[in-house]
């Protein structure tokens, strides 16, 4: 129950921080913003890094692998995406 | 690698991310807070990877290439038209990791015959239950952006408690989890309920409703994630899947109050898609005899002694790829001494900010592109206005018809202009469905054509003053 309290305090906190950074983001970089912050959601790679590498069972490693591909690809993908968007908003 | 000193790096990283996402808030900055954020990402991974609980390597290994390699080509050959799918799509794939690795935990912990809370696995519930929706959601929404799927809003009678059916089924299969978590296959139902309700709840949202749902969707993944995080007790998921989970629905927020309708009216309206809205005014009774179509020699003769003109562009704008031409007609004007802004409306296109991307593209200097509150004033003084491929956002409706689809939107007043040019392929109306009175305006003036044509012609007008 203590570890419980603590996440959902951290949880709170954090509901708190992206609030107030968030509400600063101009409309004009609202796109890069759903793209940064879709790379973000990709952390779940650090779960599927957990599943994949610990080898339990067959099924537990197939799941993880196939956790580990789906979140890579929202890594790479949502922070590339988002570098070739902003790189347009750069002074030439 | 000790779990205090695993803790302090992912504490590092969430700071990243936090100053990564403050980057964003402005053009100068924001190519920096990317980086930063994926900095962030890097120590997040590494650090994970020293994890004790890590035996081997390979699988891992393989995983990261394989999804490294599939990310990066299609982040790299995708064109900037097509950037809301691929958000879409990549978020689908993070939704889609979190219920794979909430499932891998809890079949993982019935293996090993450890004993489990009921916050591990009503954690595991909610993981698997949102990461699915949102896996399924995604991949309907990129389908409807690609065309894939149609962009009409997909209707069908009892859908809405089919849903709540399906909801229902759904939580009702996790409690059947909770309460005996050792039923793996139980899990598989779940997320097979929760793949169906993914798919039915967003298919009867209209193509144009896309961004609003794409920023749901990217709530949920990050909302998925920091539930893995309570399955994992890991700080690091829980911290950032918050950061994402309060930037989606805070986008969301801003989405809805742009155009004046409620979350529930978009998900839940089937607002959208070509046939007429009920009620509203036949197309000819608005239009007959009122609308008059023009040509670039007289837009040109409009634009010679015009002083200021503003730009509104709209999602023809990107169907019809005319962003660079748009610029090159800028700068001829400029030349000539005309002051040109652009007038870029909350929800125009199919992202919000979408305008504006494919507006950095062709090189556009930012501070040319004016939000709604800012251009809006402006109008009264401008000589022309000229829209591309926008529709409702520019539908006066929205201010006089409290019973239009639209009703209370705020709107970009180009009606205030001296004149106003509309370069629109046909009189068919735009994602509302309803006919639209600005083009039957006194000084409204229709270009049919396709944007990029019409733009190119226009310019060939313009040298020839």
């Amino acid at each position: 129950m203590e570890g419980l309290v603590i996440s959902v305090t951290i949880f709170v906190l954090a509901i708190f921080v992206g609030f107030e950074v968030i509400t600063k983001v101009p409309p004009t970089l609202h796109t890069p913003l759903m793209s940064g912050s879709n790379a973000i959601s990709g952390i779940t790679l650090v779960g599927a890094l957990l599943s994949a590498g610990a080898q339990h069972t067959t099924l537990t490693t197939a799941l993880g692998f196939t956790a580990v591909v789906f979140a890579t690809i929202n890594v790479v993908g949502g922070y590339m995406v988002t570098h070739r968007m902003l790189e347009m908003f750069r002074k030439k | 690698m000790s779990n205090a000193l695993i803790n302090l790096a992912y504490l590092l990283a969430s700071v990243l991310f936090i100053l990564g996402l403050k980057g964003l808030a402005h053009p100068r900055t924001a190519v920096r807070g990317n980086l930063i954020s994926a900095l962030g990402m890097l120590i997040a991974v590494v650090v994970t990877l020293l994890d004790k609980s890590i035996v081997d390597f390979t699988v891992i290994l393989a995983g990261l290439v394989v999804g490294g390699a599939i990310g990066a080509i299609a982040a790299v050959r995708v064109p900037m038209t097509a950037m809301p799918e691929m958000v879409a799509l990549f978020n689908g794939f993070g939704g889609g990791a979190s219920t794979l690795v909430a499932g891998a935990a809890l079949f993982e912990a019935i293996y090993m015959s450890t004993a489990v809370t009921t916050d591990f696995t009503v954690a595991t519930v909610f993981s698997g239950l949102v990461g699915s929706v949102t896996f399924w959601g995604s991949l309907v929404a990129f389908g409807k952006l690609q065309g894939i799927l149609s962009g009409n809003p997909i209707l069908f009678p009892g859908q809405h408690a089919l849903n709540a059916v399906l909801l229902i089924a759904a939580l009702g299969v996790g409690g059947y989890i909770v309460a005996d978590p050792s039923q793996t296959m139980a899990y598989w139902v779940l997320v097979a309920i929760a793949a169906v309700l993914g798919v039915l709840i967003t298919i009867p949202i209209g193509g144009a409703d896309m961004p609003v749902v794409i920023s749901l969707l990217n709530s949920y993944s990050g909302i998925a994630a920091a539930s893995t995080g309570f399955v994992l007790s890991n700080n690091m998921l829980i911290i950032a899947g918050s950061l994402v989970g309060a930037s989606g629905l805070i986008l969301t927020n801003i989405m809805c109050k742009a155009m004046n309708r409620s979350l529930a009216n978009v998900l839940f309206g089937g607002v959208g898609g070509e046939a007429a809205a009920a009620g509203a005014p036949s197309a000819d009774s608005v239009y007959a005899g009122k609308v008059k179509a023009t040509s670039a020699e007289e837009v040109a003769m409009l634009l010679e002694n015009a002083r200021r003109v503003i730009i509104v562009p709209g999602y023809g704008l990107a169907v019809s790829q005319a962003q660079h031409q748009v610029k090159q007609l800028a700068e001829l004007l400029e030349s000539r001494g005309t002051e040109v802004l652009y007038g870029i409306h909350p929800v125009a296109g199919r992202m919000p900010g979408h305008m504006n991307v494919l507006l950095a593209e062709a090189e556009v200097p930012y501070e040319k592109l004016l939000d709604m509150d800012q251009v809006n004033p402006l109008f009264k003084e401008t000589d022309v206005a000229i829209v591309i491929g926008a529709n409702d956002v520019v539908n006066p409706v929205a201010r006089t018809d409290p019973n239009s689809p639209i009703a209370g939107m705020p709107i970009l007043d180009v009606d205030q202009a001296r004149t106003v040019v509309i370069i629109k392929r046909s009189l068919s109306p735009g994602f509302a469905g309803i006919p639209n009175p600005l083009f039957a305006a006194d000084n409204a003036l229709m270009y049919f054509s396709d944007g990029k044509k019409a733009l190119n012609e226009l310019i060939a007008a313009v040298k020839e003053l």
